[in-house]
C-alpha cells in the first residue's frame, strides 16, 4: 500500500552508514522481476497484465464507445476514464471493496498520466474505459497499474502518440533505489522512506510524478534521472509483450 | 532474458501457431507499437503513422506495411471507423417522424431517412416497415457533423427478416472477405448460405438449414481467430474438410 506512515527520524545509531542494503538484496537500480502479457481478457477490446514481483496489476480497455451519462460527453474529443481498484484479497488485511478516497485519487492520477500519450481527437462524444485491478499488492501498485493500462490501451488499438511507462523511485535513508516494495516503503531507519511514483513516455518525457515524503531538490533531479533510466528497461518489456503477444518474464524466480 | 525474447523477430501476434511460415514476410509485416520509429528519410506517412522530426512513427498497434514509398500501419484491433460507401448492419434504436435512428455499433448513431427507403412508407406508422429492434443492412452515403446518414437505395440492402447475426472485430472484416471476395465466396459455396458482411463487424448469415448457418458462423469465427496466419485460405479449406467428415 502506498499510504505512508510518517517518516520518523530515528534516534538509534545508524548501523549502515551511507549505503543501505535493500531488504530483498536487490541492487539500487534493479527492479523486481517483471511479468508482462497482453490479451489476457478475451472479452475486452484490449487487456494486459503487468507485475513487479509481488505487485500484480491487470487492465482491461473497452471502447471507444458512446459516453454515458450523456452530460459527460465532450463534443470535441473523446474522454479517457480510468477506474483503479484493489481486490479485497490483494493484501493481508482484507480491503473493503468499492471506491475509496485512495482508489479514486489513483484513478484520476492514472488518467492524467496516460492522457498526454493518447489521442482521442477522432472519437468525439465517446469514452475509453480503462479498468485497472490490483490482484496482489506489494507497493508501487499505481506504477504497475499505469504500465498495464498503457499496454492494454495499445492492445485495444487506441491511437497513441507514445507508450507510457511508470516506475517508483524510493529514497531509503539517503540512498535512491528503483521500484520500491512494501518492506522498503515502510523503511524507518535514518531519514525514513520517500516514495516517488513517476511515469514517462518512451521519448523520456515526464507525464506524472507524485512524491510522498521528504527530499531535496538536487536529489529529486537525480531521482528523475534514475527513473528515466529504469523505465527504458521496463519499456522494452512492454514492447516485447505487445510485439510477440506472449508472456514476457525477466529476472530470476518470481517472489 | 527468457526464451520469449528470442521470438522477437517472428513479429507475430497472439495464437499464431505457424511461425515458421511467416519468417519470409516478417520484414514487411512486423507488429509495431505506438511511439515506435518505423521508418526514416524519404518516406510518406500513411494511415496509423505520423511524421515527427523527419522520422515516421507508428501511432497505433498493428502490422507495419510498406510499399516503396508509403508506409502504414494496419490496425489489429479497435472500433469501426465509418467511411462513405461502407455497407453496415445495424439495429433500429429509435423511430422519429421522418426516419429511423440505427445503432451501428459506434458512438454516433446513424440516421436512415424515409426518403432513402425505396418503397412506400406510411409516415404515420414507420414501425410497419421497421420497428424497434429490427436489424437492417444499409449503406453509408454521407458523414457530416450531425452524424451518419444511411441509405437503403441499392441492391442487397434492406431489413433483415431471417437468419443469424455474428459479431466479429471490425478489423478482421477484410480477412473474412478475402482478396476480391475469395474467402467469403468460398464460405458461401461450402455452406450454401447467403452471407452479408457489414464493415462494422456484423455478419448476416442466411441459409436454408440451421446446420449450414451454424457451420458458416463457425467458419467466420475461425477466420476471426486466425486472422494473423498467412495462407489463411488453405487453413479454411482444411477447416471445412475436417468439419464435413
Amino acid at each position: 500500500m502506498e499510504v505512508k506512515s510518517k517518516p520518523e527520524v530515528s534516534s538509534q545509531p545508524n548501523k549502515k552508514q551511507n549505503s543501505v542494503e535493500r531488504p530483498d538484496g536487490r541492487k539500487a537500480d534493479e527492479t523486481r522481476p517483471i511479468v508482462a502479457e497482453v490479451g489476457i481478457i478475451p472479452n475486452a477490446d484490449g487487456s494486459a497484465k503487468f507485475a513487479f514481483g509481488g505487485t500484480v496489476a491487470i487492465a482491461a480497455v473497452y471502447g471507444p464507445k458512446k459516453m454515458h451519462p450523456q452530460h459527460k460527453q465532450n463534443p470535441s474529443k473523446g474522454v479517457l476514464r480510468c477506474d483503479y481498484s484493489m481486490m479485497s484479497f490483494s493484501v493481508k488485511d482484507r480491503i473493503r471493496p468499492g471506491p475509496s478516497r485512495r482508489s479514486m485519487e489513483i484513478s484520476k492520477i492514472t488518467e492524467w498520466a496516460l492522457q498526454p500519450a493518447i489521442d482521442l481527437e477522432a472519437y468525439p462524444n465517446m469514452v475509453v474505459d480503462v479498468h485497472i485491478n490490483i490482484l496482489q499488492a506489494d507497493a508501487s501498485t499505481r506504477c504497475a497499474g499505469i504500465n498495464a493500462a498503457a499496454m492494454a490501451l495499445a492492445h485495444a488499438g487506441i491511437p497513441m502518440k507514445d507508450m507510457v511507462t511508470s516506475v517508483s523511485i524510493g529514497k531509503l535513508d539517503k540512498e535512491l533505489v528503483v521500484d520500491v516494495n512494501k518492506a522498503e516503503e515502510d523503511w524507518e531507519e535514518g531519514e525514513g522512506a520517500t516514495d516517488i511514483a513517476m511515469s514517462f513516455t518512451s521519448a523520456g518525457e515526464l507525464t506524472h510524478m507524485q512524491l510522498d515524503g521528504h527530499i531535496t531538490t538536487e536529489q529529486l533531479k537525480e531521482a528523475v534521472k534514475l527513473g528515466q533510466k529504469a523505465v527504458k528497461e521496463i519499456y522494452e518489456i512492454q514492447k516485447q509483450a505487445l510485439k510477440t503477444g506472449k508472456k514476457i518474464e525477466t529476472g530470476g524466480k518470481k517472489k | 532474458m527468457t526464451e520469449e525474447r528470442k521470438n522477437k523477430d517472428d513479429g507475430q501476434a497472439t495464437g499464431s501457431p505457424t511461425s515458421s511460415k511467416q519468417s519470409n514476410d516478417s520484414s514487411t509485416r512486423e507488429i509495431v507499437i505506438p511511439g515506435e520509429v518505423i521508418g526514416e528519410g524519404d518516406l510518406l506517412p500513411g494511415e496509423g503513422t505520423e511524421k515527427r522530426d523527419g522520422k515516421i512513427v507508428a501511432v497505433r498497434y498493428g502490422l507495419k506495411e510498406s510499399d516503396s514509398k508509403l508506409i502504414k500501419v494496419i490496425p489489429l484491433s479497435g472500433v469501426y471507423q465509418p467511411r462513405r460507401g461502407n455497407i453496415v448492419i445495424g439495429k433500429v434504436e429509435m423511430l422519429t417522424f421522418n426516419g429511423w435512428v440505427i445503432d451501428i455499433g459506434i458512438g454516433e448513431n446513424a440516421f436512415l431517412s424515409v426518403a432513402e427507403v425505396p418503397r412506400y412508407v406510411n409516415k404515420n406508422d414507420l414501425g410497419e416497415v421497421m420497428d424497434l429492434g429490427d436489424m437492417a443492412v444499409a449503406k453509408i452515403w454521407g458523414i457530416n457533423a450531425r452524424g451518419i446518414d444511411l441509405s437503403l437505395k441499392s441492391r442487397g440492402l434492406g431489413k433483415i427478416e431471417e437468419g443469424m447475426i455474428v459479431e466479429i472485430n471490425p478489423s478482421k472484416v477484410p480477412r473474412v472477405i478475402g482478396k476480391e471476395g475469395s474467402m467469403i465466396s468460398m464460405i458461401k459455396e461450402e455452406t450454401d448460405c447467403q452471407i452479408t458482411v457489414g464493415h462494422n463487424g456484423f455478419v448476416w448469415i442466411k441459409g436454408d438449414e440451421i446446420e449450414n448457418e451454424l457451420l458458416a458462423k463457425k467458419a467466420i469465427e475461425f477466420i476471426a481467430r486466425k486472422s494473423f496466419v498467412s495462407g489463411l485460405t488453405d487453413e479454411v479449406k482444411k477447416f471445412f474438410e475436417e468439419e464435413k467428415k
